[in-house]
């Protein structure tokens, strides 16, 4: 593999630039940053919309009608957010360890199958919530055991973690089709379709009229809470961030490189695995070929997005599930593609690289 | 199911036509020492652009010109973000991969499912009529012959031209080639858009040839992290990148055969089979830089030393 690693995902400049004069200044300079990002993201696609003959208020209303107008709506909101969250919060581990990990869509496929090898067999005569809590111990080991695989790829056998990732990506969803399709095909006929629907009682809790499981969204949110712990007070994330910004310097400070790689690579798949065991438990009781829906792909644009900090993720995601979920109705009221959704997420990252390296120029310039 | 060895090698060849159009671009590309990892996207956004501009125009060449063009142009992207502003390549490349498929169904949506132009096969006369060789190599459509011709010329342009040696050293060494007078990141971005021309192309092959039409999905769908892999599998070597493209195609084309006699095994099985592969090829990279067998050495292939990373004038 490349001797030199492309650069790890984090923007040095902004965080090891010393403190500017006061605080909030800095403040400032980051709402104005993020206000140009926004505004550059949303009137490249605007003026897109405009070329196309396309009114961007119709498509914005269209998209606020299918996300957050509605209590339902929102609540199909929420079930993207879930999963988008803890995949998200899994990449944060790996990026502040300056590994790409692209394999994060395998680990949320291994999570699901994991969980789905527990749920398919009934409820075994064990109380429901016992199994389920069990299901998604499952998926967080199935997940974190594929991040361990790439990671032990990346260490013991030079395999750059993109590569591998994306490797063992297509490998997880070869393996989901063979499972569908092979061992835990549906009585009678083999479809793409998915396997049987899992028994009644272990379907995640989702109370009349709401389209979201409670429990899913409180996993969610306790594990955007400890990583934010883990990762912003505790010495294994200052080790994390050690070895993300100078792995060569790590040792120095008697820290091994590689285990905290390796520990970040599992908690980070074990969290995207989680996502995964949500997909079957809480929202589609079944495994499914997409049974990741792309969240994997899209967690690695909204770490992108917040530059691996911690405090914008958790805002990106409801953003982009908003988004993800408003865009369903596109082809409903428009008949437009849902695709759009997918543009202004794209756009939103690709600004943000543009304005910080614009930023950097116009600081190196003075 | 019975066929003969020669139409089983044409449809390696047919197959393999546009895998072998855009690894070469990402080859040059990566040999300037920028990862592209846009691929996957650029490739269906080309082909949905050289679909479109072929069915309203009526058109085949300007087809591909749009193709070819679309190509450049997220090509371009990549450059700007990724050459002329520092940032990192693989962030702006995984941006462009997803923003471009998204891009290429929105904007492909109204064209979906509908009858356009398609190249068709044009045996080149004499040469067609030869026994086997004929069928093999001279009785296909444009498209294929552009994949033959196009891997001579990437190896002559890459090792024989003077360009081509500037090429490898903005890859291998910026700073001497910065010392040479000449400004690496400009012959960066000169890499990036050619390659991205080729990818573009691969995409109108697609749309325009190979799986004509366009629709979601267009079925040309992972052919760009396929090629992103055998660039790797080739170790950075246009010919040994080619052959890695025929060497899947007739696995896949193989894996398709062999669902007769393996009934319980899924055609995607096959389908994902280049990974596991590209992976294994890594290890063997990796174990041969710590030993010197001769199967390793046979596979061994260096990345550009300055892969991924970057240059600033200090």
């Amino acid at each position: 593999m490349p001797s030199s690693p492309p650069e790890p995902p984090v923007n040095r400049q902004t965080h090891n630039r010393p403190m500017s004069p006061s605080a909030a200044r800095h403040h400032l300079g980051s709402l104005a940053k993020f206000l140009v990002i926004a505004l550059l993201a949303l009137g490249t696609v605007s003026l897109l919309l405009l070329a196309l003959g396309i009114s961007p208020a119709t498509i914005a209303i269209t998209l606020a009608k299918g996300s957050i107008l509605s209590w339902q709506k929102f609540g199909h909101v929420l079930s993207i957010f879930s999963p988008l969250l803890l995949a998200s919060c899994g990449l944060l581990f790996t990026f502040r360890a300056g590994l790409w990990n692209i394999g994060v869509e395998g680990q949320v496929v291994l999570g699901a199958i994991a969980a789905t090898a527990l749920l398919r067999q009934g409820s075994l005569g064990l109380p429901p919530g016992l199994v389920l809590c069990a299901a998604m111990l499952l998926a967080f080991v199935g997940g974190g055991l594929w991040g361990a695989l790439a990671g032990w790829l990346k260490h013991r056998g030079g395999v750059n973690e993109i590569f591998g990732g994306l490797g063992l990506n297509f490998v997880a969803q070869g393996l989901i089709l063979w499972l569908i399709l092979g061992p835990w095909k549906r009585a009678g006929i083999a479809s793409m379709s998915g396997t049987d629907m899992f028994a009644r009682e272990l379907w995640m809790y989702t109370p009349p009229g709401w389209r979201v499981a409670p429990a899913a969204l409180a996993l969610a949110l306790a594990a955007l809470l400890l990583s934010a712990l883990l990762l912003l007070s505790t010495r294994f994330g200052l080790r994390v961030r050690a070895v993300g910004l100078n792995p060569l310097a790590a040792p120095l400070f008697a820290i091994n490189p590689a285990r905290t790689a390796l520990a970040a690579m599992i908690l980070g798949g074990g969290l995207a695995g989680l996502a995964g065991g949500l997909q079957v438990a809480a929202v589609y009781h079944r495994l499914l070929p997409p049974i990741s829906s792309g969240y994997g792909y899209l967690a690695l644009l909204v770490v992108m997005l917040a530059n691996s900090r911690v405090s914008p993720v958790a805002p990106i995601c409801l953003f982009f599930a908003a988004l993800a979920a408003g865009a369903i109705q596109l082809p409903i009221a428009l008949q437009l593609d849902s695709a759009l959704s997918g543009v202004i997420q794209g756009s939103c990252v690709l600004s943000a690289l543009f304005v910080h390296g614009w930023r950097q120029r116009l600081r190196e310039a003075r | 199911m019975e066929i003969s060895l020669a139409t089983f090698l044409a449809a390696v060849a047919a197959m393999s036509a546009p895998v072998i159009l855009a690894a070469l671009g990402e080859t040059l590309t990566e040999k300037a020492g920028v990862v592209n990892l846009s691929l996957d996207g650029a490739i269906l956004l080309s082909a949905m652009a050289g679909f479109v501009v072929a069915s309203s125009s009526a058109s085949l060449p300007l087809g591909f010109a749009a193709s070819a063009f679309t190509g450049c142009l997220v090509a371009a992207v990549l450059a700007l973000i990724g050459v002329s502003l520092h940032q990192s390549q693989v962030a702006a490349g995984f941006a462009l991969t997803f923003l471009c498929r998204d891009l290429a169904y929105f904007l492909g949506h109204p064209y979906a499912r509908q009858q356009g132009p398609q190249l068709t096969t044009l045996p080149i006369p004499g040469l067609a009529d030869l026994p086997f060789f004929g069928e093999v190599l001279f009785s296909h459509s444009l498209v294929v012959y552009a994949s033959f011709l196009a891997i001579p010329c990437c190896l002559l342009f890459l090792y024989r031209s003077r360009w081509g040696l500037m090429l490898r050293c903005a890859g291998e060494n910026p700073e001497a080639c910065w010392a040479r007078g000449i400004d690496p990141n400009r012959v960066r971005i000169a890499a990036v858009v050619a390659g991205g021309a080729l990818v573009g192309l691969a995409g109108g092959a697609f749309s325009l040839a190979v799986k004509p039409g366009w629709g979601q999905p267009q079925g040309c769908e992972g052919i760009g992290w396929i090629a992103l892999a055998l660039v790797i599998f080739g170790g950075w070597k246009p010919l040994r990148v080619a052959l890695g493209a025929y060497f899947f195609a007739t696995l896949q084309l193989l894996g398709i055969h062999f669902q007769d006699a393996f009934p319980t095994v899924p055609a995607q099985i096959f389908q994902v089979a280049p990974f596991p592969l590209m992976i294994f090829t890594l290890i063997l990279i990796h174990a041969s830089r710590q030993s010197r067998g001769r199967l390793s050495r046979l596979l061994a292939g260096n990345a550009p030393k300055w892969l991924g990373r970057a240059y600033r004038r200090s």
